[in-house]
C-alpha cells in the first residue's frame, strides 16, 4: 500500500471550499444540478465496485449517495491532492461498512483516482470493505465498530477549537448506530462543550443487520432524542438534494450564531435510484445477481436523465 | 426482622475498633518518605515545556491527581463526565489534531469498559494517547468493582500499547515526560495521593522500555514492577537478616519488555521470583515466563502475585497480607522455597 503523491505544488494547494467561502455566481438551480450530478456519479461508482466484488453494501451506498454528494461536492473545505492539509474540514465515517459509498465520494472529490475503485475489497487494496484510516487517503478514522465516530469527533472538535482552527467536523452515523450508548455519551459531551464546529448526519434507512430497526431496537423518536440532548436538530428527506442543501446551510448558519452542535437526520431509502433494488426485499447485505448489475446501471442512468430533463 | 419495643442499648462499652476499607488507601508505611500527587505535578511540569499536552478525565479528576493539572491549565483540561467511551474516543480525536492527551480514570474502567475505544481509536492508528489508570491491582479495599487485578492481562494483548507500572514518586515524575514524548499510546498504572519515595536511595533513573538492577545478591533474584518493587527492596533487607542475599531487578515497563536485562539476571543458579501487584494470570510473571521459555531456558520462576480470583473487600493491609503482597509473606515464601 503505497500512497505516492506526485502532485505539483499548485495541485497540492488547490482547495475546494464550502458555500460561504465560494465566491461564485452559481444559481440555486445550478448548485442543485451540480450536486445531483455528483450523487449520480457516486451511485454509478458504487455499482461498479459492487459488481467487481460481486457483493457489498451497495444498498447503503445508493441510499446515502445524496448525503455524501452534498458533503463532498458542496460543504467540505479540502485539498484533493493534500488530504492531510491541516485546515481541512474532517469527514468521519463511523459506519465502516459504508466505505463503498465513501470511496465513491472520495473519487468524485478527486481525492482517490476513479480507476482505483475497482480494487475495492481486494487483497492489498487501499480500499478495504470496512473503512480504515491507515489504508485510505481521505479516510479520517477507522470505523466499523459502531458508536466510535461521534466520540472521536468530539475530541477533534475540541482539539481544533483549542488550536484556534475554524475547520469543521462532520460525522456520518447510521440509525442502527444510535443503539450504541457511546453515541449518546458523545452527544451529551458535544452539547456540554458547546461544539458548534461539529455537525452529525444520521442516515435513517430504518434497517440494521438483523432486520428493520423498529424490530431490532426501537430508536424512535430520534428527533426528540437529539433535541433533548441539546443539538440543533433538523430532519429531512435524505434523498432530496435540495432539502439536504438547505439543511446543511441552516446548520452552518446556526453554528455561526450559537455554540450548539448540529445534527441533520436524513430519512433515506436503501437502493435509492435503482428501482430494481428499491423494490427488492431490504437486507443489510443485498444480493445482486451477475446479470443484474448492468440493469441497475441502466435504471440509474435512465432515472437520473429523466429527472434532469424533467 | 422482628419488631421490638425495647429501648436501644445506650451503654458505651468500648467495642474493638474495626479496620475499615477506604477507596483510596495509602500503601505507604508509617513514617515513610512520600511525595504528594506526583503524577499531577509531573504533568504540569511536562505541560509547561510542551504546549501540546492536554488533560482529560471521566469525573475522577480529584481521584487521579488530574485536578492539579486542571488547576494549573484550566484551558487545557477537558472534563468528559462519567463517560469512559467518550473519554478515550475524544482523547483519540484530540491526538488526531496533533495534541498530546493524558486521559485519566480508574484502571477498571479504562481496561474493562473502554477497551474497544482504546484499541481501535488510539492503538490501531498508533496515536499519542496516554491512558492514566488509578487503583491498579490491589490498591483499594472496595472489592472487584474497583480492583483492577487483571488490567495488564487485558492490555498486554493490545498492539502498539506501551505499559508502565511505576514503583514510586520518582518513577512517576520521570516517566510522565517520556510517555508524552513517546509517539504511540501508553498506559500508566497510576499511584496517587501521598506516594512513597523509594528509588532515590538507589543509583536509578527511569528509562522507558528498560529494566534496572537496583541491587545485587548471590542467593535470590527478584524481578518486580510497580509498588511490589518497594516491597521487594524491603523484603531483600529483611532476608539479609536470615543470611539470604537478594538481588532486585525493577522492570517498570511491562511492554515492550526488557527481556535482555531480565533474562541475564534470571539465567543463573539463583532462585528467581517475580513480584507484581496483579493477577498471576497475564501480568509480569507470565511476561517473564514467556521470555524464559522463548529463550529456551529451563528455569523455574516463582510468582508472588494476586490469585486468579475476585478478591475480598476490606482494609488494604489486611488484604495485602491475605493475598501475599506484604514483606512478611514474601520473606516467608522465599525462606520456604530455599528450604
Amino acid at each position: 500500500m503505497t500512497a505516492v503523491n506526485e502532485a505539483s505544488p499548485q495541485e497540492l494547494q488547490a482547495t475546494t471550499l464550502p458555500p460561504k467561502e465560494r465566491m461564485t455566481q452559481e444559481t440555486a438551480a445550478e448548485r442543485l444540478e451540480r450536486v445531483s450530478a455528483a450523487a449520480y456519479r457516486i451511485r454509478h461508482h458504487a455499482l461498479n465496485m459492487g459488481e467487481v466484488q460481486g457483493q457489498g453494501y451497495v444498498g447503503q451506498a445508493l441510499g446515502a449517495a445524496d448525503m455524501l454528494a452534498v458533503v463532498y461536492a458542496d460543504q467540505l473545505r479540502f485539498r484533493a491532492k493534500d488530504p492531510h492539509w491541516e485546515q481541512r474540514d474532517r469527514f468521519l465515517l463511523s459506519t465502516g461498512h459504508y466505505a463503498i459509498g465513501h470511496y465513491a465520494a472520495l473519487a468524485e472529490a478527486g481525492i482517490l483516482p476513479v480507476e482505483e475503485l475497482e480494487t475495492y475489497g481486494s487483497d492489498d487494496s487501499r480500499l478495504p470493505m470496512s473503512g480504515m484510516s491507515t489504508y485510505t487517503p481521505g479516510m479520517e478514522i477507522s470505523g466499523g465498530s459502531l458508536g466510535h465516530g461521534l466520540t472521536i469527533a468530539v475530541g477533534m472538535a475540541l482539539g481544533l477549537r483549542h488550536q484556534d482552527s475554524d475547520a469543521r467536523i462532520y460525522n456520518f452515523l447510521s440509525d442502527g448506530e444510535l443503539d450504541e450508548g457511546s453515541t449518546w455519551e458523545a452527544a451529551m459531551g458535544a452539547h456540554h462543550h458547546q461544539l458548534g464546529n461539529l455537525t452529525a448526519m444520521v442516515d435513517i434507512n430504518a434497517l440494521q443487520a438483523d432486520g428493520k430497526t423498529d424490530t431490532v431496537l426501537r430508536t424512535e423518536p430520534i428527533t426528540g432524542k437529539w433535541e433533548a440532548a441539546g443539538w440543533y436538530t433538523q430532519r429531512v428527506d435524505g434523498n432530496d438534494v435540495a432539502a439536504l442543501l438547505a439543511a446543511f446551510d441552516n446548520a452552518a448558519a446556526q453554528a455561526a450564531t450559537s455554540g450548539s452542535p448540529s445534527v441533520v437526520l436524513c430519512d433515506t431509502k436503501v437502493g435509492r435510484g435503482v428501482p430494481l433494488l428499491e423494490e427488492r426485499e431490504k437486507a443489510h447485505f443485498m444480493r445482486i445477481e451477475e446479470h443484474e448489475w448492468q440493469i441497475c446501471r441502466e435504471q440509474l442512468t435512465a432515472g437520473y436523465e429523466g429527472k434532469a430533463s424533467a | 426482622m422482628s419488631a421490638t419495643t425495647e429501648a436501644p442499648d445506650t451503654t458505651t462499652a468500648a467495642k474493638p475498633k474495626l479496620k475499615t476499607s477506604a477507596m483510596i488507601a495509602s500503601f505507604a508505611d508509617p513514617g515513610q518518605k512520600t511525595a504528594s500527587a506526583p503524577f499531577g505535578h509531573a504533568l504540569v511540569k511536562a505541560a509547561q515545556e510542551n504546549d501540546k499536552i492536554v488533560g482529560l478525565t471521566a469525573d475522577l479528576g480529584k481521584y487521579t491527581d488530574m485536578h492539579i493539572f486542571a488547576q494549573a491549565f484550566p484551558e487545557r483540561f477537558f472534563q468528559m463526565g462519567m463517560a469512559e467511551q467518550l473519554l478515550f474516543g475524544a482523547a483519540a480525536g484530540l491526538a488526531e489534531t496533533g495534541l498530546v492527551p493524558f486521559a485519566s480514570t480508574y484502571s477498571v474502567f479504562a481496561a474493562r469498559r473502554a477497551y474497544d475505544f482504546l484499541c481501535l481509536d488510539a492503538a490501531e492508528p498508533n496515536l499519542n494517547v496516554n491512558i492514566v489508570g488509578g487503583l491498579p491491582g490491589l490498591t483499594t479495599g472496595y472489592g472487584p468493582s474497583h480492583q483492577a487485578t487483571e488490567d495488564m492481562a487485558i492490555f498486554r494483548g493490545m498492539p502498539n500499547l506501551t505499559i508502565v507500572d511505576p514503583c514510586d514518586s520518582i518513577d512517576i515524575e520521570q516517566a510522565v515526560p517520556q510517555l508524552a514524548a513517546s509517539a504511540g499510546p501508553t498506559y500508566l498504572r497510576l499511584l496517587r495521593g501521598n506516594v512513597p519515595t523509594v528509588l532515590d536511595e538507589y543509583d536509578y533513573t527511569f528509562e522507558l522500555g528498560k529494566a534496572k538492577v537496583l541491587r545485587g545478591g548471590n542467593d535470590v533474584v527478584f524481578v518486580s514492577s510497580g509498588l511490589m518493587t518497594m516491597r521487594a527492596l524491603q523484603a531483600a533487607k529483611a532476608l539479609a537478616e536470615h543470611n539470604v542475599d537478594v538481588a532486585v531487578v525493577h522492570t517498570p515497563t511491562i511492554k515492550p519488555f526488557d527481556a535482555e536485562t531480565v533474562l541475564a539476571e534470571i539465567n543463573t543458579d539463583r532462585l528467581a521470583v517475580t513480584l507484581e501487584n496483579h493477577s498471576v494470570v497475564g501480568g509480569l510473571f507470565e511476561t517473564v515466563a514467556s521470555a524464559v521459555v522463548t529463550a529456551g531456558l529451563g528455569k523455574r520462576v516463582v510468582p508472588v502475585a494476586l490469585p486468579d480470583e475476585f478478591l475480598d473487600a476490606g482494609a488494604l493491609p489486611t488484604l495485602h497480607d491475605r493475598y501475599g503482597l506484604t514483606v512478611q509473606r514474601i520473606v516467608a515464601k522465599v525462606l520456604a522455597e530455599l528450604g
